[in-house]
């Protein structure tokens, strides 16, 4: 049974009209709509059992707290997380890669030493890393991309070596929708005792994962993507890591003993969430997660393949449509340029018919240059898409291309 | 939103007016939006305070490309200060979607609806603030 109808009801916002059409929303990969159930527990919870975290001694800051901390539980189960303390709360991804960069690389990556990345990773995983780099004088490589798309892992092999501090790669890619061997990589890295960080923003939502079996030194993910609130996110880190690494942010609740000249810090996680935390936030992503293993990561999964294929399928039979990124093993990213039409002209034709998709450089401008494009159109989907979405997506790249071309 | 790909966007962008170099410019100017790939450069030819010729290379989207055509259109034969006051009243135009007083904008006019879609502005702006930056190299040198 697919997923797509049965799950809209649960998302109100599905039956929200845009421009007098139907929303047909392909733009999950920017950030994915919210069920019911996260808005229902989001308002629960602020109407009737909000205080702030950790502090009050009183009923409501009692039950904030549990059910924050059971926000933390639930989601380091859902990520099969080795160490509850290694799992933080943070605003997202970017927040989260900042967090390593800034407490890990800056104070254990040493001059010489080289920070292995990839083409295809998103500004958030290139950008703290170039500064890094810059700031203790250190290398940064990129392991080479196939023409479909996927990591030369036979080059990556040459390139992670004795001088390598850290490797940081998209689990799955924003724009190529690549799954990339994370397993494999973080081996690798392993090998010659570089860290592993992996920016898993488009693939926690997206699929299984198990931190257990993978076992990255860092990885980090978004809650607004998988359903969740926006300002909520996850790093998970491996606590002996975590405790030799300084503060990131300091302030309220990350401290233990404070004193005029100096202080000690906070028992892991709250080392790392200074200041009240997003504490709604958290709760309405427990509702997420819970909403997502409801259904079930595989099936979610298996839905994602189902749409992207057809995508694929579909874009690739239209005249002058070039679509880029691997055919098979990748996720329900699905980026693509219609000849002759900027994407900001297709996307603001698309929004005519009701139809939602992103169009640009993707925050990876590295990858645009690399794909030697300015910018893309990209459809993305979700568990809530259906076939009759698809159909919609070409039916109006028809239309934009009967008006502009 | 359904009124910014007008026929007259359209026009413009598909049969793109003063398109192309120009032989015995006075000077050529560059514009970017490095986060559309807009690119564009104008080609102005000035006779004493009059822009007596202008044209356009590039590429981007319909609405900075149809703009370009548009401004080449309007600007050519006009003296420097007719030429700002025209970019104040197009700047006016893409601030409060509506035509503001003076001089009718003719076919700028059409792009009046970018002043409710803020992602398009500097789609609509490019050509304009690139002609800006030209008027201040002429009057530097």
């Amino acid at each position: 049974m697919l997923l797509g109808r049965d799950v809209r009801k649960d998302f109100p916002i599905l039956n929200v009209k845009v421009n007098g059409k139907p929303l047909v929303y392909l733009d999950s990969a920017a950030s994915s709509q919210k069920p019911n159930a996260v808005l229902e527990s989001y308002c629960r919870f602020c109407e009737q059992r909000y205080a702030n975290v950790h502090r009050g001694i009183h009923t409501l800051g009692e039950a904030a707290t549990g059910d924050y901390e059971a926000a933390r539980r639930a989601i380091a189960d859902f990520i099969q997380a080795p160490a509850l303390e290694g799992v933080i709360f943070t605003r997202g991804t970017t927040e989260s890669i900042n967090l390593v960069a800034h407490s890990y690389g800056q104070k254990f990556v040493k001059h010489g030493q080289s920070i292995v990345l990839t083409p295809m990773e998103h500004h958030a995983n290139l950008v703290p890393w170039q500064l890094v780099a810059k700031s203790v004088g250190a290398e940064l490589r990129f392991i080479p991309m196939k023409s479909d798309g996927t990591l030369d892992l036979s080059e990556a092999r040459k390139l992670i070596d004795g001088t390598t501090a850290l490797v940081a790669v998209a689990h799955a890619s924003n724009v190529l929708g690549t799954i990339n061997p994370v397993e494999e990589i973080v081996e690798l890295a392993h090998k010659v005792g570089a860290k592993a960080v992996i920016d898993g923003a488009q693939a926690v939502p997206h699929m299984p994962v198990n931190l257990r079996e993978m076992n990255p030194d860092f990885y980090a993910f978004s809650g607004h993507k998988m359903l969740g609130p926006t300002g909520i996110g996850v790093l998970y880190g491996r606590p002996e890591f975590l405790n030799d690494m300084d503060p990131f942010l300091t302030g309220g609740e990350m401290i233990r003993e404070v004193y005029l000249d100096h202080a000690t810090w906070n028992d892991l996680p709250y080392k790392f969430e200074a200041g009240t935390p997003a504490i709604a936030e958290a709760i309405g992503l427990h509702a997420a997660v819970r909403y997502l293993q409801e259904i079930g990561m595989d099936r979610i999964a298996q839905m994602d393949h189902y749409l992207a294929t057809l995508a694929l399928e579909k874009l690739a039979g239209e005249s002058d449509v070039s679509i880029y990124g691997p055919l098979s093993q990748r996720g329900a990213v699905v980026s693509f340029n219609v000849k002759g039409i900027h994407p900001h002209d297709l996307a603001a034709l698309l929004d005519r018919e009701g139809i939602a998709i992103r169009a640009g450089h993707h925050c990876c401008q590295p990858l645009m240059r690399w794909l030697d494009v300015q910018a893309t159109a990209r459809a993305s989907f979700y568990l809530y898409n259906t076939a009759d979405d698809i159909t919609a997506l070409v039916e109006g790249v028809r239309t934009a291309r009967k008006i502009l071309a | 939103m359904s009124d910014l790909y007008s026929d007259i966007l359209l026009d413009h962008y598909r049969l793109p007016r003063n398109k192309g170099k120009l032989p015995d410019e006075t000077l050529a100017v560059e514009g970017k939006n490095p986060l559309c790939g807009d690119e564009l450069t104008l080609h102005l030819k000035l006779d004493g305070d009059r822009v007596v010729d202008i044209r356009f290379e590039g590429n981007g989207c319909a609405i900075s490309m149809a703009s370009a055509s548009m401004l080449t259109e309007d600007l050519k034969g006009r003296t420097v200060a007719e030429v700002e006051r025209r970019v104040e009243q197009f700047r006016a135009l893409i601030r409060d979607g509506k035509e503001p007083e003076g001089e009718p904008l003719d076919d700028l006019a059409s792009l009046a609806g970018v002043a409710q879609l803020p992602v398009r502005v500097k789609c609509a702006t490019l050509a304009w603030t690139t002609l800006e930056q030209g008027l201040l190299q002429v009057k530097r040198s």
